[in-house]
């Protein structure tokens, strides 16, 4: 049984979510279901992708990100190569595409892109020819966390039709924030991006499904999700925050702001966390946080990717 | 459009399971220990009924399963749609069990193939043996059925259309050109 065409052509790349209709990042969701089965099975790896080569190009460091998708690569049987530009000659000067030339030349099947400038992806899908997933570049995309946030919620709730998402922090910087802004209104859900005004930029309004206020307890108010983003600290050096404690005792998801929330909503946050700034201890260690969950759900969210990019020729 | 042949009606759908479940507590001295394992889409319900007929012969439930073995197939870096990945649903411990692999059709022998791998995957069964209802020739594989409902000579240009009640609202198996189904 095949994939119907009814879920439209089969983007080549997973650099955004443009492309891709509700219907095929459904079936990714769907299909994490059996990559999470087989991860609880004695042997936790099946042959998918026995014989591709699959590339972790790493131009910034991640050790999280690049760990669950070197995993999930191999869990899939592919070969994992992984490429991390601190130890590369990409220190000592060398093009992004004299890179990839190199890289090609090993016969790799597929990338899997860290930049820290938005749109590398792209450049790699172009220079390439390969499918590419983005694993986040620059603030613009980070779709892989967008859909195992978009399923550890669905995991929850059985859908995200009618569903309400906080998202919280440093919207302006955050490529996690975008690509949730982008994927779960497609599902369903309705998202509210809330920060400080200096954090929050007023042209992500436009997007459908999306507002923004900062007034944290409006944001959270019926929420069925309330996700923490990272306060990039050393980022704050551009004058968007008077201090952290100030941020803190405003928008710090905590046991206080999440009773505001729908009872029982569940708490995200995208890792790593500064414990007690943007989310109390209480708030990732309790009940509703399903923190864990996301770590382990974006491994099976990963293998699922790579299966849709990289099985069947259409 | 009619299919060149009937080779099976419901009641002899219906004699062969019975007669395959015989064969399989024969073989097995008993259905202590068995588990029915159906390979997507009709040997689940293949494997479901022939638990009922176990059951009522024996007295033994016997637990039943199912298996996609989407992940498994060896044509996937070929392909060209992609194929859905239908649900793997094996509740109990394959260990110290005899497994008992379902299907409709044997043909190439490759889908048993990839089940074999698949279950092994799952937890290491005591043996496993393999029921069909029908075996339509043209292994490409080294791989035979220990049970087999109608054994059919085809040709590669007739397809082998096996319904049955749960799917397909029938029971009937019939033999098809290629051509007519086009």
């Amino acid at each position: 049984m095949n994939a119907p065409t009814s879920m439209g052509a089969r983007p080549p790349h997973l650099l955004d979510f443009q492309d891709w209709t509700p219907e095929r990042l459904g079936a990714i969701l769907d299909n994490a279901d059996t990559m999470l089965q087989v991860l609880d099975r004695p042997v936790k790896k099946v042959p998918a992708l026995q014989g591709l080569t699959v590339c972790n190009a790493f131009f910034e460091n991640s050790t999280r990100t690049r760990t669950s998708f070197e995993l999930a690569a191999r869990r899939m049987s592919a070969d994992v190569l992984t490429f991390a530009a601190g130890a590369s000659s990409v220190s000592k000067g060398e093009s992004l595409r004299d890179t990839l030339e190199v890289l090609t030349s090993y016969k790799v099947d597929a990338y899997i892109v860290r930049h820290h400038a938005a749109g590398a992806a792209h450049l790699v899908a172009r220079y390439s020819g390969k499918p590419v997933i983005n694993a986040g570049d620059g603030r613009r995309a980070h779709p892989t966390q967008a859909l195992l946030d978009a399923y550890t919620i669905r995991q929850e709730y059985g859908s995200l039709e009618g569903k309400k998402v906080a998202i919280l922090g440093d919207v302006r910087h955050s490529r996690v924030a975008r690509s949730n802004a982008e994927l779960l209104p497609k599902l369903g859900a309705q998202v509210v991006l809330c920060g400080p005004a200096t954090l929050l930029p007023p042209g992500l309004a436009s997007m459908p499904g999306v507002t923004l206020t900062t007034d944290p307890r409006e944001a959270v108010r019926g929420a069925h999700a309330v996700m923490a983003l990272r306060l990039q600290r050393e980022r704050m050096s551009g004058g968007f925050l008077g201090s952290l404690q100030e941020y803190a005792d405003t928008y710090q998801v905590n046991d206080t702001l999440l009773k505001e929330a729908e009872s029982g909503a569940i708490v995200l946050h995208p890792g790593p966390m500064n414990r007690d700034l943007e989310i109390s201890s209480d708030a990732a260690d309790g009940p509703q946080s399903r923190i864990l969950k996301q770590v382990e759900n974006g491994q099976a969210i990963r293998m699922s990717v790579l299966y849709h990019l990289l099985v069947g020729r259409n | 459009m009619t299919p060149k042949a009937t080779i099976l009606t419901a009641d002899e759908v219906r004699r062969a399971l019975t007669r395959i479940a015989h064969e399989i507590i024969e073989r097995n001295k008993g259905a202590e220990n068995l588990a029915l394992i159906g390979v997507h889409t009709r040997g689940i319900p293949l494997a479901r009924r022939l638990a009922e007929k176990l059951s009522t012969l024996e007295g033994v439930d016997v637990p039943t399963g199912m298996l996609d073995i989407t992940l498994y197939r060896d044509d996937l870096s070929e392909v060209a749609q992609q194929p859905i990945i239908r649900e793997t649903q094996v509740p109990f411990d394959l260990r110290d069990r005899r497994v008992i692999l379902v299907d409709d059709v044997l043909y190439t022998g490759r889908t048993v193939r990839a089940a074999l791998d698949a279950l092994i995957d799952l937890g290491r069964p005591a043996g496993i043996q393999l029921a069909v209802l029908v075996d339509r020739g043209h292994r490409e594989l080294p791989i035979r059925a220990d049970y087999v409902g109608k054994n059919l000579p085809t040709a590669a240009s007739e397809v082998v259309k096996v319904k049955l009640q749960e799917t397909d609202d029938v029971d009937s198996v019939e033999l098809w050109d290629m051509e007519a189904l086009r």
